[in-house]
């Protein structure tokens, strides 16, 4: 079997999990300037959400097709996810959108183990096995494996960066969102609402993160209360590596992380005789990060310094 | 300075004999487990006093402050208990007793390695937005983590998530603090336990913090630094250098946690990774948002009412967790409420509980 090969399908599949989530962050920051800590809860939201409606769904109409139960719930999670993020931008951020900038920050981790709490309480703390609704079989491609659930994450993510793209750069909403990014006030006096616009971007950046924690949870098998915070940081890294603010750039730093803790998992114990496993993984983003900052602090794709004190 | 005033005098020595007394009472329940409470409070309020430096005074948010507590708890174990000298045959030669070095040099040692760490960890963000910092503390503190939990193989050092256990307990000048003393005069006697030993260590820590955190505030630096937090453009006008500013606040706040952390780890006399997760962090921060940003009174408040909040709560959660059918368990409830306060005080009393009375204006009187 092709190591290198399947560890850049990993990559691609992980990095395009990690590109949905960081498209929320970066359209958030882009806007109103806050790292939305939640934003890995909403993806864990998600993805439980649609665990219990596929639960629902297999238990009610068994002979319903796998793949069809998993598009329900994935519509159903997309919607409780923008309902859900909607509200906690009216409660918790919009009051907070003048004050210094150490509140917002503290109200967004707040907000995050609230969730995580709340998910708790609901779902009960334990992990879960995620059904598997697709195809098990995996498909050999050049000396590698692939599944179908893999093939289905990359079609999705091109499908909704494709939606995104036009949605951004052709329809009224885009333009005004754009707009927004550029210069609230200029765009309030353009006769866009502010308000409406940012409500639009907490609500469409909660639906990638619900795609994204359908897919999550459906290739790795597994969903619990916290299983949204780590893929949340990792994405921000990759916001901040394709220069925050700035779309493509969060596309190309996702996949760029995805395979950058793809390829590390797979060669880190080889490279270093031995010493340093995979369990060292989670690192690797925390060190693009400072790399980042040190390096090139507006990001690969990054247009402006990010210094608006 | 005013005089002091009688009113005020009498508050301080009725403080000062409760303070003193408390650990006798608690001795008197007859267990342990409510002075150990005490004693754990006591070390919140030093962690919730250096993360105040850097949160309350300098307007950084630290979201991996554990870490150096962490490091200060290891490094102390390290070199306090066999584990090393069970580990590697070399060291075993050198120290046959085991590695046993004093605890004051090991505070010294690692309050110089907290803060060239913290400084270490801040000069690549500090330049930048303050929001940056927090994720790279947040990173900082999972990596400091991670390692702990794999650094037992290929070479046991941290021995991973099983902890590192028989760390020395705390000597005062040759006075064994994990040891019973008793003291008799004639037929009297009366048994000293080492957790009310520890509470007055404890105790004169937190007093000196709040000694050096209020010399802080009033002093240059410490000016300088909440010029920092209120405006930093205006600041660096004024002819700060902020970047320096900030590292100082940083390196000191990590300081302030590798010294609690060594306390900790000769109180405990064992650590495991798991003591140091990120929710610890998060706690530690919510009890100087929930106290008031940057003022002392304020923040022990916090660090009390949180640190005291899980004891209440086991004892009121009990037919809560039973109605619920075990969902609102202490565990979920405490951080149900930690949550909260971060968001509720945030958006209602966003300058804490008891906030500064003049806050963020100039300290003339």
């Amino acid at each position: 079997m092709d190591v290198l090969l399947q560890q850049i399908i990993n990559g691609l599949v992980l990095g395009s999990m990690y590109a949905l989530v960081a498209l929320g962050y970066t359209m958030v920051y882009g806007i109103i300037g806050l790292i939305n800590f939640a934003h890995g809860d909403v993806l864990m939201v998600g993805a439980l959400t649609s665990w219990t409606i596929i639960g629902w769904m297999s238990s009610a109409s068994p002979d319903m097709p796998g793949w069809l139960q998993l598009l329900v719930a994935t519509l159903i999670a997309m919607v409780v996810c923008g309902a859900l993020n909607y509200s906690i931008e009216k409660l918790a951020y919009r009051p907070l959108r003048n004050s210094p900038r150490l509140a917002p920050l503290i109200t967004a981790i707040g907000m995050s183990l609230l969730l995580q709490t709340f998910a708790m309480i609901i779902w009960e703390p334990n992990p879960k096995a995620y059904p598997s609704t697709l195809s098990r079989e995996p498909i050999e491609l050049a000396g590698a494996v692939i599944s179908v659930t893999q093939i289905t994450i990359l079609a999705t993510t091109a499908l909704t960066l494709a939606f995104l793209m036009w949605l951004v750069n052709k329809t009224n909403l885009g333009r005004a969102m754009r707009a927004t990014a550029e210069n609230p006030r200029v765009a309030a006096l353009m006769g866009i609402k502010p308000d409406v616009v940012i409500s639009a971007t907490f609500i469409i950046g909660a639906m990638l993160a619900a795609i994204a924690g359908v897919m999550w949870a459906a290739n790795y098998g597994t969903v619990q209360h916290a299983m949204g915070f780590m893929p949340g940081l990792k994405a921000f890294v990759a916001a901040v590596m394709g220069g925050i603010g700035n779309l493509a750039g969060a596309v190309v730093g996702g996949i760029a992380l995805g395979l950058i803790e793809s390829l590390g998992a797979g060669y880190l114990g080889q490279l270093t005789g031995g010493v340093l496993g995979s369990q060292y993984v989670d690192i690797f983003a925390f060190i693009v990060l400072a790399l980042v900052l040190t390096l090139r602090p507006s990001g690969l794709l990054g247009e402006r310094v990010a210094d608006r004190a | 300075m005013s005089k002091i005033q009688p009113g005020k005098l009498a508050v301080i020595v009725i403080a000062a004999i409760a303070l003193l007394t408390l650990p006798i009472l608690l001795q008197a329940t007859g267990s342990n487990s409510w002075a150990r409470i005490v004693d754990i409070a006591l070390l919140y309020v030093l962690l919730a006093l250096g993360l105040n430096i850097v949160v309350g005074y300098a307007g950084l948010l630290d979201l991996g402050y554990i870490a150096f507590f962490a490091v200060g708890a290891y490094l102390y174990a390290l070199l306090a208990s066999p584990h090393l000298a069970d580990t590697f045959p070399a060291i075993q030669a050198m120290f046959p007793n085991g590695l046993h070095i004093n605890i004051w040099l090991v505070m010294l040692l690692a309050a110089a390695v907290a803060g060239v760490v913290g400084m270490i960890l801040g000069a690549p963000t500090l330049k930048l937005r303050g929001d940056y910092l927090a994720i790279i503390t947040l990173g900082f503190g999972e990596i400091i983590r991670i390692f702990m939990l794999n650094l037992d193989r290929p070479i046991n050092i941290t021995n991973g998530p099983k902890g590192i256990s028989q760390i020395d307990a705390l000597t005062v000048f040759g006075f064994n603090m994990g040891q019973r003393h008793t003291l008799s005069i004639g037929d009297w006697s009366y048994t000293i336990q080492p957790v009310t030993l520890y509470y007055y260590l404890f105790l004169f820590f937190v007093l000196l913090s709040i000694v050096l955190s209020y010399r802080l505030q009033d002093s240059r630096i410490g000016r300088a630094w909440m010029a920092v937090r209120e405006d930093e453009i205006a600041a660096k006008a004024m002819g700060l250098n902020t970047r320096n500013l900030k590292l100082l606040a940083f390196g000191m706040g990590a300081t302030f946690g590798g010294m609690s952390g060594v306390l900790f780890a000769s109180f405990q006399r064992f650590v495991s990774p798991e003591s140091f997760s990120l929710m610890e962090s998060v706690m530690v921060v919510a009890m100087v948002v929930l106290g008031g940003l940057g003022h002392i009174p304020g923040v022990i408040l916090g660090a009390l009412v949180l640190a005291g909040l899980p004891e209440v709560l086991r004892h009121v959660a009990g037919p809560l967790t039973e109605v619920t059918g075990g969902r609102l368990g202490p565990e979920i409830l405490r951080q149900l409420l930690i949550a909260l306060a971060m968001v509720v005080v945030m958006l209602l009393r966003p300058k804490g509980l008891w906030p500064a009375p003049e806050h963020g204006k100039s300290l003339a009187k």
